[in-house]
């Protein structure tokens, strides 16, 4: 057994505690410091759907992991290598998450015979041996808090509720990181409130005091992290909701169009619309409407009347949104729509992570109702999905859907900060004082209309979810004009792809096994995948943005491979969705546990699907220069 | 400017509802309002939900948004939202209105977002065919209720009271001196107006109106309400409202009997009278007219007030707020190879 944590580039660390023992602040702000610090990161809160379940139990259990480290961090990690428990639950939840050797750190005191009932446990685990296989580290954490912060006359209670930054002073000394950014911080938020400031500092400087003091060296010593030799830039520490709020915002200025963001409160999407509060001075209003269906209503309508309409919501509310979307699509509006799924069905799991509703998005409609569909793959990336959504959205005149989940939206990254300056600016169809044709005049290479509204008098019309002549606009109940409409229809959405960018292949080579993937698996398949590489395995990472239109070459790029590879957060609904549009064979990896992929399970489905070996492939790839063996069903 | 007429309003498009619909009386009131206010149709709005009613904006001059079923009062508030110059218009049926979209009319007259919402009460569902509706009275013979609806009706004025609107008022289709005026004073009216036109749908529930609304029995079954006026009716004005202060009930008076001085007196503003005469059932008489108004400050008033000015600069700014790390200086680029 070793007795020390293994000198690594980087490290994987697990807060875990009671909902309201403050652990996702703590992790945070350990975030922040590896951020100064200069590491790679990436982060998973993970906690539960009651607000403030009831102390001790093991359901009430918050956690929050972050990886971080001196080399290009894609994954919070799949074993942590230290757990900081604060109760015996905490413990008992995450212990499956460690693989033997972890360092746990445990808050001793809390180990009461009550604490263990409460979390339903016969025996005391740090004294019956279950945890022989691991590094124990019995800090009597919230004793030594109570008298960091005695002299600042506190309650019982408040006093208590310091130790989440006592043990975040102990974790920050273990990797000899700042305090100073959680200070900073300490200090704004308790800027009136002199006593608890004191308090939450003393604990602060008494957590790392206590590493650099406490004689402790055979289990708890430092681990200096080099920092990341990350591209210089100017970057920040920014999560998924918080990028696609950014996103829209640029993409309303690259648009020049205001945006009037509508939605009804859910979990996980509601920090979306928390965070484009108060922008209005950047072009973004936000209207908090009684229902979903109200929220793409007032979307829709604001659109109609020449703002661009934005809806965000999680799979339920996406549900009722769906009759609303076809009268969008009907009347030839744009609109995003933010889904950040979650796991499923019905109320499901709310604070837990999912990809299941891709056959929602382009399927799950009445009629022909066609949609285009992207997702993000990160964090960081929902910034640059969110200004192509509202591209397409602006460029076609169409609903567009953007998918993003639980995971992203709360998990968080080192974003590099764009330059506004250098995305080409967004066109829209509005008419101008040069345009000679009517509202329903197609533009060739987007078969948009014109985006007339209220307010011209050159331009007034009456449209609606009635079937529309396609010359004329006017009702028509005619059979050979409804079809053409539903054709047109088609044909706009597919004619998205005449503007995307070819498919890439991420990292790898053609000839062996595709990993294909969309949304937030990106960070697990490409650390699995660089793994699977480094060990000679014939594999490529291929990730989708673009899944309604798929990307035109994608087809052609696929039949370059020997076999395809779909893992997904869900039963195989991207897996069915290549079937059916290019007629392929995959195989597929699917997990619905509500978390994300670990890498490993990633590693393991490429190790055998993966055909032959590196060298094998790249030899073949020469002798048929790339001719298709791939066997199509068409 | 010239005098506009109603078929300034006209679009280009056939009506195409039942002969002997109300709604054709609607449509020309409509008109006639626009006409007389002098309206933009280039800033005029009508949003419709599903129904015979939602038909209307097929037929008028100015921009329309035939909807979905129930949702016309949400998207009107989008519409209204983004462009609060504009004068929209709401046009709902009791099904629409009252049924599915009850939700939405509830949160627009509470917001007393700018909206001039016509509700046509028809007390059934016509362009489905004929079922009973949430305001069919109960016993309504239906293809649904074959034999007599059962459930209580709701009173759509009764229901704009309690959803705290600050404008009800109540009109007749085949009225086209008092109609024009009603609407005239909805759209003039800021924030919600919300009005009650009783509506003959002459295919699935003919007549039900008739003894408000035909000219032999109106003057008993109706009463025209002006501010400021004492609540009068009957063929000579002989009849009169007043308040019973032990049942907190409104009564009839004989006005020559009983003298003019127990009647009230009609006051706009107070909601707990609009009540009361919004509920007036038979043997009293229908109050029509301008029952309810009252000024408060509309919804969107606090809205797009912050107009973007140098918004670029301000999305820059918003995009390097946060937790910063600046490693312009301390990394090579040669070592980023594997980054982002
Ligand atoms: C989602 C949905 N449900 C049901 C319908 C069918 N539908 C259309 S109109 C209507 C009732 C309309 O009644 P009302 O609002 O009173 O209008 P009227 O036709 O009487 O003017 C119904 C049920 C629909 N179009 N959409
Ligand atoms: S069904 Fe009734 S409401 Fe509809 S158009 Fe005919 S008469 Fe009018
Ligand atoms: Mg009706």
């Amino acid at each position: 057994m070793p007795q020390q944590l293994a000198e690594k580039n980087s490290h994987v660390v697990r807060f875990a505690g009671d909902s309201g023992d403050g652990i996702q602040l703590q992790g945070q702000q350990f975030t922040i410091a590896s951020a100064l610090a200069g590491h790679d990161l990436s982060t998973l809160p993970d906690f539960p759907a009651e607000i403030r379940a009831p102390a001790g139990t093991r359901y009430g259990v918050s956690a929050f992991q972050i990886q971080f480290g001196g080399e290009r961090i894609t994954t919070p990690g799949d074993t942590p290598d230290v757990l900081l428990a604060f109760n015996p639950a905490a413990l008992t939840v995450n212990l499956p998450h460690l693989a033997p050797g972890a360092l746990i750190i445990v808050d001793d005191s809390a180990f009461s015979a009550q604490r263990l009932r409460r979390a339903e446990l016969t025996a005391n685990p740090l004294e019956d041996g279950s945890l022989n296989d691991f590094n124990v580290c019995r800090v009597d954490i919230s004793h030594l808090t109570l008298e960091a912060v005695k002299p600042f006359g506190l309650g019982a209670k408040d006093s208590a509720r310091c130790k989440n930054f006592w043990a975040l002073g102990l974790v920050l000394w273990m990797f000899d990181q700042s305090r100073d950014a959680a200070a900073r911080w300490i200090q704004a938020k308790f800027a009136n409130h002199e006593a608890v400031r004191n308090a939450n500092l003393a604990a602060l400087a008494a957590g790392h005091a206590y590493g650099e003091t406490a004689e402790l060296q055979h289990v708890l010593s430092q681990h200096p992290i080099p920092e990341a030799p990350l591209e210089s830039v100017a970057y920040r520490t920014i999560t998924g909701a918080e990028a696609l709020a950014l996103g829209l915002t640029a993409a309303g200025e690259l648009s020049d169009t205001e945006l009037l963001f509508c939605s009804y409160p859910i979990t996980p999407a509601s920090a979306l619309l928390h965070h484009l509060t108060g922008l209005e001075e950047a072009g973004v209003a936000t209207f908090q409407a009684e229902d979903e269906i109200a929220a793409v209503g007032a979307a829709i309508g604001a659109s109609y009347a020449g703002k661009l309409g934005v809806t965000s919501s999680s799979g339920p509310g996406i549900a009722l949104k769906t009759e609303a979307l076809g009268l969008a699509v009907a009347a030839e509006l744009p609109l995003v729509v933010v889904n950040s799924q979650r796991a499923g069905p019905s109320t499901g799991m709310p604070t837990k992570t999912e990809q299941s509703d891709l056959y929602q998005a382009v399927y799950g409609r009445n009629a022909d109702t066609p949609v285009p569909v992207l997702a993000t793959r990160s964090p960081a990336d929902c910034f640059a999905t969110a200004i192509e959504a509202v591209r397409i959205a602006l460029r076609h005149m169409t609903p567009v859907i953007l998918l993003t989940d639980g995971y992203i939206a709360n998990a968080s990254e080192l974003w590099p900060i764009p330059d506004i300056d250098a995305f080409q600016p967004i066109a829209n169809r509005k008419p101008t004082a040069a345009t000679a044709g009517g509202v329903w005049e197609r533009e060739a290479d987007s078969l948009a209309r014109l985006w007339a509204v209220p307010g011209d008098a050159r331009h007034i019309h009456r449209v609606g979810g009635i079937e529309k002549d396609i010359e004329t606009g006017h009702i028509s109940y005619d059979p050979a004009n409804h079809q053409a409409m539903t054709d047109l229809r088609a044909a706009k959405v597919a004619k998205v792809a005449d503007h995307l960018p070819e498919q890439a292949i991420e990292q790898g080579v053609p000839g062996g096994l595709a990993v294909v993937a969309w949304g937030s698996t990106f960070g697990a398949v490409y650390q699995a995948v660089k793994e699977a590489l480094s060990d000679g395995l014939a594999v490529a990472q291929i990730h989708l943005r673009h899944l309604n239109p798929l990307p035109p070459n994608l087809g052609e790029l696929l039949a370059g491979f020997a076999a395809v590879l779909v893992p997904e957060l869900n039963s195989g609904q991207l897996a069915t969705l290549l079937r059916d549009r290019l007629l392929i064979e995959v195989a597929q990896l699917n997990q619905v546990s509500g978390q994300p992929f670990p890498v490993a399970a990633v590693k393991a489905a490429i190790a055998e699907h993966a055909p032959v070996r590196l060298v094998e492939a790249r030899r073949k790839e020469a002798a048929n220069s790339g001719a298709s063996k791939r066997i199509r069903r068409g | 400017m010239a005098e506009l007429s109603f078929k300034d309003f006209a679009s280009d498009q056939e009506v195409r509802w039942c002969p002997g619909c109300g709604d054709y009386s609607i449509l020309k009131a409509v008109q006639r309002a626009l006409a007389s206010c002098g309206a933009d149709p280039a800033n005029t709005v009508f949003v419709s939900g599903i129904g015979c009613a939602a038909r209307l904006p097929y037929y008028i001059e100015s921009y329309g948004f035939h909807t979905i079923h129930g949702r016309a009062p949400a998207i009107a508030t989008g519409v209204k939202l983004a462009n609060p110059e504009l004068n929209v218009w709401v046009i709902t049926g009791d099904g629409d209105g009252l049924s599915i979209g009850g939700n939405h009319l509830l949160h627009a007259l509470r917001r007393n977002i700018d909206l001039n919402i016509l509700l046509f009460n028809n007390e059934i569902y016509g362009l489905t065919k004929g079922q009973y509706s949430p305001t069919s009275r109960i016993g309504t013979t239906s293809p649904s209720s074959p034999g007599g609806s059962v459930d209580n009706p709701v009173r759509p004025g009764a229901f704009a009271v309690g959803a705290g609107a600050t404008f009800i008022a109540r009109g007749i289709d085949i009225d086209q001196k008092g109609l024009p005026d009603i609407l005239t004073a909805a759209r003039a009216h800021r924030g919600a107006a919300f009005v009650e036109i009783l509506q003959n749908c002459i295919v699935y529930n003919k007549d039900v109106f008739d003894s408000v609304s035909s000219r032999k029995t109106a003057s008993d079954h109706q009463i025209r309400v002006e501010h400021g006026q004492p609540l009068l009716y009957g063929p000579d004005q002989d009849k009169g409202l007043r308040l019973n202060t032990k049942t907190l009930q409104l009564e009839a008076v004989q006005v020559g009997a009983q003298g003019i001085d127990e009647v009230l007196i009609h006051d706009e503003t107070n909601p707990t009278l609009a009540l009361m005469l919004l509920n007036l059932a038979p043997p009293l008489p229908t109050a029509i007219g301008v029952i309810h108004r009252r000024q408060a400050e509309p919804f969107e008033q606090a809205f797009w007030n912050a107009k973007p000015r140098e918004r670029r600069q301000r999305v820059v700014t918003l995009l390097h707020q946060g937790n910063l790390v600046d490693h312009r200086q301390s990394a090579s680029s040669e070592s980023a190879a594997d980054f982002r």
